[in-house]
């Protein structure tokens, strides 16, 4: 007879422990060679004034979450009737959720 | 040693049984692969989001102030910042000038921003790498623009900024003062929000409402809401993804617990002979537990592996039409692998225990069936 | 040696199905023989077995096995004893589908502490004896029935138990198959093997083997005068 199944699953199992160990290295790795980027980026913010992480660019509240209001009607205001699908994975930033919190 | 030979010919019989289903349990485990590998990729991208603006935006504005008017937010007079100065605490303020262009020929939309110290010159703009990808092919070298009033204005480009920044700055267009008041016919004595600085970090909310009570018609933004809004960007209530993953979890909870629980009357038959020929109950337990065990392991490394290279390898590729939405300019969601090592606990225990649980329950029953009732049928 | 003292098997008892399959049956098996259990069909050949075989425990009375009270054993012990000392062929075949037929031979002794390459050694050596080296790693769907017989017996040899148990063993088979097993049993009997055997079939029955044929009807034993 071939191999025990019984091994070739303990051995597919281990693989993919290996694979899993694998990835929080290769994670490890990743992070510490774009400290370098991550600092530029950091120094772009600084100088540009940025208050945002560029991610969608379709609606003004999605390009900018952090800018939003909750004054403003219609396609401005994060909750209001969607048709961006950007908007629709995210919810209005915490500031905005408790009214009035200045 | 004998322990762990048992065991193992308890697996070699489970994979033995589990293949004789070949088609309907491969079925399953991608199913359930497909499950894991949404939820983890979902669990990788907001982690990997939330800690990378946690860490860009440390040095965002201390607080920003905006104008609003009949209930949109408006251009602010610079004489506020006069007035903000003379708030004790109040270390310098600083007007800033940005805002949305719409590039008709393209159909995306840029942010255009202004930086004094990197671009004084007028007719000359720094682009993002999203803008460069996005108009590099049609006019490379000059930039035009169409003005407030209808006027065009031809900018060359200086300098794209580097590809790594595409997460801040992909979109981004930086021109000078003189070429953004032109473009947007806005006057000197006003600027888009103003930016503050304070002496002290822990007098922020101070001075913020001390900023709103002195002008009423202002919103301050503080830097601790921005970090904020990017802690609970893609919170787990947050829209359609949620929505999306529930309705396929449903359906697979559905489809795995008729699976896991129902005992066909062969598996009963089964149990039935495995008992007659000397193996314990407990040894029958094992096979189910090491049914639900491989089926759910399995799915877990290949859901958990997949959704790693998915979001950190090929940039999150299959989520591309839904992240991109209606954005021409889609920026590039290269991100820093973060990795919660707790979210993937967690992941672990709700795809492997309550499946591998979900087998055993059911063969307990069939487990204490006499194993006489084999000698007839 | 196996007793039987005052054995009563009753199914469903206090409803209104209630059933005497087996009513007070005195019994002593000496080891070492071929005994036939014979019968009509409803007679309680099957549920006697179970009750020797320590499937299944009598209404009331005592089995002994070698002077071991085993009928107020817990489950656990009952198991063990059915693994180790009795090796049984069922009615029907009662193969496990979709696992090859060296896997089916080995089945019963996997809970047990016996290595595996010996384990797989003595179940390559039975298969061999009954001339099934060739199909060892067919799946059991593709056996002929003689073929899947002669599993079985392998299977019910694999733990080298003391004591065969065999229901109906030759229902499925033609005469020359019968013939064959009848010949496997007598020479397992004369390696020391005792043989307890079900059948209502001439072939089995009036084998020249047999040491003892116990005849049923109702649930009790035709008194041997009788029977003869
Ligand atoms: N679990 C049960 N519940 C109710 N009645 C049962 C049960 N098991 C067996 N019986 C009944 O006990 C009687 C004896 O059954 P048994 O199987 O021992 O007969 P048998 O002598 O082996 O018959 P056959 O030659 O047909 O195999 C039958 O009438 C049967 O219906
Ligand atoms: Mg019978």
């Amino acid at each position: 007879m071939r191999t025990r199944k019984s091994h070739l699953l303990l051995v597919y199992l281990t693989l993919n422990l290996i694979a899993f160990c694998g990835m929080f290295v290769q994670a490890a790795h990743q992070r510490s060679a774009s400290q370098a980027v991550l600092q530029r980026n950091r120094t772009l913010v600084r100088q540009l004034g940025l208050t945002d992480l560029c991610l969608f660019t379709d609606a003004r509240y999605t390009r900018h979450p952090a800018m939003a209001d909750l004054h403003t009607p219609f396609q401005d205001y994060p909750m209001s009737f969607e048709h961006f699908p950007s908007g629709s994975l995210m919810p209005p930033p915490p500031h905005l959720r408790s009214h009035g919190a200045h | 040693m004998a322990r762990i030979e048992r065991q193992k010919r308890i697996i070699d019989f489970t994979l033995s049984s589990l293949l004789r289903r070949k088609g309907k349990n491969l079925a399953l485990i991608a199913a359930y692969s497909w499950i894991v590998f949404l939820l983890a990729s979902v669990l990788f991208i907001t982690e990997a989001i939330r800690r990378e603006a946690g860490l860009v935006l440390q040095d965002a504005p201390e607080i920003i102030v905006q104008r609003l008017v009949a209930g949109r937010q408006e251009s602010i007079p610079v004489a506020y910042g006069e007035k903000i100065k003379t708030i004790t605490g109040v270390r310098s303020v600083k007007g800033r000038l940005w805002g949305y262009y719409y590039d008709p020929t393209n159909g995306a939309n840029y942010t255009l921003v202004v930086e004094e110290d990197r671009l004084k010159e007028a007719g000359r703009v720094i682009i993002g790498e999203g803008v460069a990808r996005n108009v590099v092919g049609e006019s490379y070298g000059t930039m035009p623009f169409v003005g407030y009033d209808g006027a065009y204005y031809f900018f060359e480009v200086a300098e794209t900024l580097p590809a790594d920044s595409s997460l801040v700055a992909a979109d981004l267009i930086i021109v000078s003062a003189t070429d953004f008041r032109a473009l947007f016919g806005i006057a000197e004595s006003l600027v888009t929000d103003i930016v503050v600085e304070v002496r002290n970090p822990r007098e922020f909310e101070t001075i913020a409402a001390k900023i709103k009570a002195m002008l009423p018609d202002t919103r301050p933004v503080l830097r601790d809401e921005i970090l904020r809004t990017y802690d609970t960007l893609f919170d787990w209530r947050g829209g359609l993804i949620v929505i999306i993953l529930l309705g396929s979890l449903m359906a697979f909870i559905i489809f795995a617990w008729d699976k896991a629980t129902g005992l066909s009357a062969e598996e009963k038959r089964e149990i039935g002979i495995l008992k007659a020929l000397g193996w314990e109950t407990a040894d029958v337990l094992m096979i189910k537990f090491w049914e639900g065990a491989t089926v759910s392991l399995l799915a877990f490394f290949n859901g958990v592996l997949l959704a790693y290279a998915h979001v950190f390898l090929t940039e999150s590729s299959l989520f591309e039409p839904v992240l991109k939405g209606w954005s021409v300019l889609y920026p590039r969601f290269a991100l820093t692998p973060y990795i919660n090592a707790y979210q993937l606990w967690a992941l672990f225990f709700l795809t492997v225990v309550p499946y591998t649980v979900a087998t055993i329950i059911p063969s307990w029953r069939a487990a204490i069936i006499d194993p006489d009732s084999v000698m007839r049928t | 040696m196996i007793r039987l003292h005052h054995i009563r098997k009753v199914f469903n008892q206090g409803k209104p199905s209630e059933f005497t399959a087996i009513n007070g049956i005195d019994l002593r098996i000496d080891v070492g023989k071929i005994t036939v259990l014979k019968g009509p069909s409803g007679s309680g050949k099957t549920t006697l077995l179970s009750l020797i075989g320590c499937m299944a425990r009598p209404t009331s009375g005592r089995i002994f096995l070698q002077d071991r009270e085993i009928t107020s054993l817990p489950e656990r012990f009952l198991t063990t004893i059915r693994r180790s000392t009795f090796g049984f062929m069922f009615q029907q075949f009662n193969l496990i589908k979709g696992l090859t037929v060296l896997e089916n031979v080995m089945l019963p002794a996997y809970p047990t502490d016996s290595g595996y390459s010996e384990l797989k050694h003595r179940a390559l050596h039975l298969l061999e004896t009954f001339s099934l080296s060739h199909k060892s790693s067919a799946k059991i769907e593709w056996l002929s029935g003689g073929e899947a017989q002669r599993v079985t017996i392998a299977r019910a040899l694999v733990n080298e138990p003391s004591i065969l148990i065999a229901d109906e063993p030759t229902a499925h088979l033609d005469t020359k198959l019968s013939k064959t097993f009848m010949e496997i049993m007598t020479r397992l009997n004369q390696e020391g093997t005792s043989i307890l055997i079900a059948s209502h079939d001439p072939m089995v029955f009036a084998h020249e083997a047999i040491d003892r044929i116990i005849e049923m009807r109702d649930g009790k034993m035709v008194p041997t005068g009788a029977a003869a």
